[in-house]
């Protein structure tokens, strides 16, 4: 008893010596919001990304070292919507920390400050995994990320008000560079207006909207249900009467399906960043639209 | 869009018109009209970003279904285990053929900011509805603290707390059958606490009433106090970028009174005394940069050694003896599960138990208890399952199980477990 007393004090003291960290510890769950934290907080935050551009956010393990991080964290950032439904409940509730639940200052999803696109009109299972909430990849339209840095900021701000006047001439710089790279990838963009694309899973949509380009399928044949040979086997028909001129796929997702697709019906496919860090160039939020628009472009020429 | 076109009309009107004051007019209109567009978008996020609560203010309600063919060799109402004390859990192999299983309906919601609330109970298919876990639980604790009320599954070892429709296999391990009766749920209290450092740990107690085995089936003793007491902690993280693992120990300590069994050579036995049960459990899972949409691996085990010391009573002919009992016994289970493509997942498991030492004081000698005589049941388990959404998983499950001394039991299951309404969040 003597010596698992000893081993509690011992490990309790070597928790409380742990260095002091920085000001806002943020908890993102998805890489786009840890990149968006860390423009807004610079050198005042320090940012955990629950996720990589490898991992389909929808499913996520609540593993015990998100656990952990979860219950150091002031701020979480999801993008909501039902996104993260199979795993940040959990975290939430197994993490023992009121600064992070639901309705608590610390609790931000992106997606609430953003119109969003395709809430459903009929919620069914049988639909696939839907998001009564709409969808919730709210990321992939550049002017979404311009609506809610300013509501983080200053969320932020809140949070941590000895930094806030970091945060706010942080995020207005951020603003500015982000509202002139929008003028920029704009022109850019104007190819790829009315051009038919065939998607693996809905999560492209804002893009797809905000660019004016037009969605004439999906790998999936219903949301989170992964592609099967006879729905590819319709796809392939439905591009030789109506071909589509580019595939597109994240990281996260097997390119076996896209490549299928790609050989029979002689459209490019894709693979397109997604998010922060889903390819070497995506290493920002500038880097992301940058080499997603390079990438199609070249792709649609 | 609007404010293009509107000011491209109105420049053309306004070159035609050449007057000052129309083109005043125009601007204002466009003003107004430009208004009015940043209104409706406005509006438009507003009510897009409605709270999604769960189901505005009705709990998140949530359904499992299940059912069920099994084909046994060995008839089921000669089960045991032998060498082990019966639980008189719901232990045994189930009903021959089709049957519908234990139906389960969960409701849970947050109450207020303070607390959460989750009742699940169960419904089994001949009669009533049994409470499985009804719950309170604290959201507004700080330094990592929460506190939960009412019955819920222990947190002794690993499998005990997660929900049978979520196990790997149709049936509890061998080891969770003899030393928690399947799954040991208290009515009690339990305090956790997770450690503020990079790697998880987490230190919990609970205290119960000890209404399960193996406090005692006789729906817990009769007393103001604490009968049941659990301490356990955990501990966990990540080896690279796509392993995870978790690690823990815990000790239940209970004070069974007048714990009764009937050995199936026909006669009433009861047990008092102390029994002190360890576990040390372990779970690794793995997928490709933890993604285990494609493939995944999970490599689950858990060691069991008890302690039980006291006095047992033997009633073979009405005149009961009562003499001093000492045990110590162990098992494990070691199972691994591979989704080797989407959708697809096949599993094995072994399980050993060891009856260990057992002594008996007179006036009560070994003979009286032929179901305590020393054995090691054993037991292979394969299973494949198919689960072509997050909601629906069909088993086909094939055992050869020695839990009975004389006899080979070959298990063969099919089965369906479905889940309808809310969407679940499962444990690690």
């Amino acid at each position: 008893m003597k010596t698992i007393l000893r081993f509690v004090v011992a490990l309790s003291s070597a928790v409380i010596a742990l260095p002091a960290t920085a000001a806002l510890n943020v908890f993102a769950c998805e890489p786009e919001w840890a990149a968006l934290a860390q423009e807004l907080g610079g050198d005042r935050v320090s940012v955990y990304s629950a996720t990589t551009a490898l991992q389909d956010p929808h499913r996520i393990e609540a593993r015990p070292s998100l656990i952990a991080r979860v219950r150091s964290a002031d701020l979480l950032i999801c993008s909501g919507s039902e996104l993260e439904i199979g795993w940040i409940p959990l975290l939430l509730t197994q993490s023992g920390n009121p600064r992070i639940q639901l309705g608590s200052p610390g609790y931000f999803e992106a997606s609430q400050q953003v119109a969003r696109l395709e809430i459903p009109k009929a919620i069914d299972r049988a639909l696939g995994d839907i998001h009564p909430g709409g969808n919730p990849h709210v990321h992939t339209d550049p002017r979404n990320i311009a609506r809610i840095a300013p509501v983080l900021m200053e969320r932020m701000a809140q949070l941590d008000p000895a930094n806030a006047e970091s945060y706010r001439s942080r995020g207005k710089s951020f603003l500015e560079r982000w509202q002139a790279a929008i003028a920029r990838w704009e022109q850019q963009a104007v190819p790829l207006k009315g051009v038919p694309v065939v998607v693996y899973h809905k999560d492209f949509s804002y893009f797809i909207n905000w660019t004016g380009m037009r969605e004439a399928g999906s790998l999936e044949p219903k949301p989170g249900i992964p592609p099967t040979p006879s729905h590819l086997a319709e796809l392939i028909d439905q591009m030789k009467r109506a071909p589509a001129k580019v595939i597109v796929y994240s990281p996260y997702n097997s390119p076996q399906a896209a490549e299928f697709l790609s050989s029979r019906a002689n459209i490019p496919a894709v693979m397109v960043p997604f998010t922060v860090g889903g390819t070497d160039k995506a290493k920002d939020l500038f880097g992301l639209f940058d080499d997603t628009l390079a990438r199609l472009l070249v792709a649609v020429k | 869009m609007a404010l293009a076109v509107a000011a491209a009309l109105g420049l053309s009107h306004a070159a035609a018109a050449q007057t000052q004051d129309e083109l005043r007019t125009l601007r204002e209109q466009v003003r107004q009209l430009d208004k009015r567009v940043t209104e409706a978008e406005q509006a438009a996020i507003q009510a897009s970003s409605r709270p999604t609560g769960e189901n505005a203010m009705n709990p998140a309600v949530s359904v499992i279904l299940n059912g069920i063919y099994s084909n046994l060799s060995q008839d089921r109402n000669g089960f045991r285990i032998n060498g082990f004390t019966p639980t008189l859990g719901d232990v045994g192999p189930g009903k021959r053929g089709l049957s519908l299983g234990e139906s389960e309906l969960a409701l849970a919601a947050n109450i207020d900011h303070n607390f959460r609330g989750t009742l699940i109970a169960s419904i089994s298919p001949e009669d009533g509805i049994g409470v499985e876990e009804g719950y309170i639980q604290t959201l507004a604790l700080s330094y990592g603290f929460t506190i939960k009320a009412g019955r819920f599954f222990s947190g002794v070892g690993y499998q005990n707390q997660i929900h049978a429709h979520a196990w790997d296999f149709t049936d509890a391990p061998l080891a969770n059958k003899v030393f928690l009766g399947n799954q040991l749920n208290e009515d009690g209290i339990q305090l956790k606490w997770v450690a503020p450092t990079s790697f998880y740990w987490d230190v919990g107690v609970e205290a119960g009433r000890g209404r399960q085995f193996p406090a005692g089936p006789a729906g817990g003793r009769n007393k103001n106090g604490v009968s049941s007491g659990n301490v356990f902690t955990h501990v966990g993280g990540d080896f690279g970028t796509g392993t995870a693992w978790q690690t823990g120990v815990s000790y239940l300590s209970t004070s069974p009174q007048d714990r009764t069994f009937d050995d199936p050579a026909g006669t009433s036995n009861s047990f008092t005394g102390q029994s002190r049960l360890w576990v040390l459990d372990g779970i690794l899972k793995w997928a490709p940069n933890f993604n285990p949409t494609y493939t995944n691996f999970k490599l689950q085990g858990e060691y069991f050694r008890r302690r039980e010391n006291g006095d047992l009573t033997f009633d073979a002919t009405g005149a009961a003896q009562t003499g001093g009992f000492t045990s110590t016994q162990s098992g494990f289970y070691l199972q691994g599960v591979y989704q080797f493509v989407p959708m697809w997942r096949v599993g094995y498991r072994y399980d050993k138990l060891n009856s260990g030492a057992t002594d008996f004081s007179a006036p009560l000698n070994a003979a009286n208890f032929p179901i305590l005589a020393r054995y090691n049941p054993t037991k292979h388990t394969v299973m494949v399952d198919w689960s072509p959404s997050e909601f629906s998983r069909i088993r086909l499950q094939a055992a050869s199980d020695k839990s009975r001394s004389d006899v080979t039991d070959h298990q063969v299951y099919l089965q369906y477990i479905v889940s309808l309404g809310a969407h679940g969040a499962h444990k690690f």
